[in-house]
């Protein structure tokens, strides 16, 4: 009997099955694409030397690699990432967790609304949430213009200047903030009421709950919509790409993926595209692996 | 074992789903000291509404009326029907077609997504065998590499293949999440009754039928979820059918606003018809939003569903 049963609870053929169309999607459409990426980024398109004749892929090594990386306009559209995601990544996560705190504050009134309110971006498209904000930084059309001009100030661009990285942020963080909140939030109310109780007997007030002890327990919670959101500022395309059609600020190479776009599919060098695809994946790879690690060290330190 | 105490006994393993949704409610008096916590979370709703209150007012503006006129105050001149005509005729309709697409594009990659993330998930969650974990591995990776960089090869292996820019070049990348496949594996992990699906195996049913029959009926409820997300991640994806789709025709409306808004302002209205376009494309789905909202077991992402 014992042996039978262990004999039929391990079928080895039916959880291929089950996995089979995941593996074959992701090899087809995950890992095919990226090995394909890493291919075409060593290679180059060579005309034959007499000039004549079709030109033909070659082996080229490391050649658009060092292209890529030391292309000025790549690193200052690394340099312009790296800004928006220090600013929105912190304000992101930190009004996230702000906002998911205060919900379940004790003393907090129309939770129920705020809560819905906060979360509905979340159900706006990046592209429509871009056109939306990037109408109402038009000068013409500003709310904020508005008001200034009645005073007889002077009708601020956002889009303008150094202020173009918080216009621009301030689109991802609008759309980014509910999501994790409500994460954030379930986290909270999935914890043991009980333990509050006793802590407040021991005279803990409100903040000092929310922190020593609601903190630490959603870090598991915290550490993913963390990563999610990096990995996000990271791959940000879509919100600059549509403000370019709203403003000359946003250039076509502004962001690291809109250049991957340009060489791609608009000046047609897509061997160099293809290298610096692989660069900004690495470096998204480290990134979050990374930090992951960092975070985890930090959170479970002291258990294994 | 019969199968009768397998049934009983795993009720009591299944999670009791607490709606998160209501909260405070039931509690009967509300302590000093909400004055800062609501006024905070107050401004924040404030913060998140605006926008959307903005694209109410001006969608209401005529042509002449955005650029001039305060776009605080709706205008009741007309000009919302106005706009609304206006889009409805623009390119023949396509405002339409785009909506179209993009409920095509959501449900049916929703659907696709969901599908294979319930089997992987079943799969990788109920049974032990050699390589799992680098299967699972292997198919997590995928969540680390950026959208950009996948789309372009996945155009260029596509167009190999002849279906780049077909209705299809959108809907088999949107078919594979293995964000979907994670959440999947960890509900299958904790709902799942193994013990029922040991009973059933004694009975001699096949493992198909097991999974029919007991895992996917458990699995409903997380399965939702895991739709909703995917469902919002294609509607508000940009990427893909902008990298993929080269005919008007075949645009989600993400790409078709892009489109009317690339064409420039020598079109006088446009941005009246991008406006109005945008206020059509998002109420839909805040309303779908507040309606479904029971349905979204969030603590499946939070990580507060003990597997």
């Amino acid at each position: 009997m014992t042996l039978l049963r262990t004999q039929r609870l391990r079928p080895t053929v039916a959880p291929w099955l089950f996995l089979a169309p995941a593996i074959v999607l992701s090899a087809g459409l995950l890992f095919a694409p990226l090995v394909y990426t890493i291919v075409l980024s060593v290679q180059g398109r060579r005309v034959p030397v007499s000039g004549i004749g079709v030109a033909t892929d070659v082996f080229v090594g490391l050649d658009n690699y060092v292209r890529t990386l030391t292309n000025p306009a790549l690193l200052a559209s690394f340099g312009r990432m790296l800004i928006l995601a220090l600013i929105a990544v912190p304000l992101t996560m930190g009004l996230a967790l702000l906002f998911a705190l205060l919900l379940d504050h004790l003393a907090s009134r129309f939770t129920r609304f705020s809560r819905i309110s906060i979360f509905i971006p979340y159900a706006v498209p990046g592209v429509i949430a871009a056109l939306m904000w990037g109408f109402m930084y038009l000068p013409g059309v500003s709310p904020a213009g508005e008001l200034m001009s009645l005073f007889g100030l002077p009708v601020p661009d956002p889009l303008d200047g150094g202020s173009v990285y918080f216009a621009v942020a301030n689109v991802g963080i609008w759309g980014a903030i509910g999501f994790n909140m409500v994460i954030l939030y379930t986290s909270l109310r999935g914890l043991p009421q009980e333990i509050y109780d006793s802590a407040r007997l021991d005279g803990c007030s409100e903040t000092q709950l929310a922190l020593r002890i609601k903190l630490p327990l959603i870090l598991p919670g915290l550490i993913l919509t963390g990563l999610f959101t990096v990995i996000g500022a990271l791959q940000i395309f879509s919100e600059p790409n549509m403000m370019m059609t709203l403003t000359n600020s946003i250039t076509s190479d502004w962001v690291p993926m809109m250049l991957v776009y340009r060489d791609a599919f608009v000046t047609n060098d897509l061997y160099g595209a293809s290298a610096t695809a692989i660069v900004i994946t690495v470096i998204t790879m480290v990134a979050s692996l990374g930090l992951l690690r960092l975070l985890r060290t930090r959170a479970f330190g002291g258990e294994s | 074992m019969s199968a009768s105490t397998a049934i009983r006994r795993t009720r009591r393993v299944e999670p009791t789903s607490p709606t998160p949704a209501r909260d405070g409610d039931t509690r009967p008096k509300k302590p000093r000291g909400g004055f800062w916590p609501t006024l905070t979370l107050l401004v924040g709703a404030a913060y998140s509404l605006f926008p959307v209150y903005w694209l109410v007012a001006a969608s209401t503006k005529s042509a002449g009326e955005l650029f001039t006129t305060s776009t605080l105050v709706p205008s009741f001149t007309g000009g919302f029907f106005e706009n609304l005509t206006a889009l409805l005729q623009y390119d023949d309709g396509a405002f339409l077609a785009w909506s179209g697409n993009s409920i095509l594009f959501s449900v049916g990659g929703g659907l696709a997504a969901t599908a294979v993330a319930a089997a992987a998930g079943y799969g990788l969650a109920k049974y032990d065998f050699r390589g799992k974990n680098l299967v699972f591995t292997f198919l997590l990776i995928g969540v680390l590499i950026p959208g950009v960089v996948l789309a372009i090869p996945q155009y260029l292996l596509l167009a190999k293949i002849g279906i780049a820019g077909t209705y299809w070049s959108v809907l088999l990348p949107f078919a594979i999440s293995p964000f979907s496949i994670y959440l999947a594996r960890i509900y299958a992990g904790a709902v799942v009754p193994g013990e029922l699906l040991e009973a059933g195996r004694l009975d001699g049913a096949s493992e198909w039928r097991l999974f029919r029959s007991i895992a996917l009926p458990a699995m409903v409820p997380g399965l939702i979820t895991i739709f909703l997300l995917q469902f919002v991640a294609i509607w508000n994806n940009f990427l893909l059918p902008f990298i993929m789709l080269s005919r008007d025709e075949t645009f989600p409306l993400t790409v078709g606003f892009y489109s009317m808004m690339n064409q420039g302002s020598d079109q006088l209205n446009v941005y009246n018809l991008v406006i109005i376009g945008c206020l059509l494309a998002i109420v839909p789905l805040i309303l779908l939003f507040l309606f479904l909202q029971r349905y979204w077991r969030l603590d499946l992402v939070s990580g507060s569903l003990k597997g």
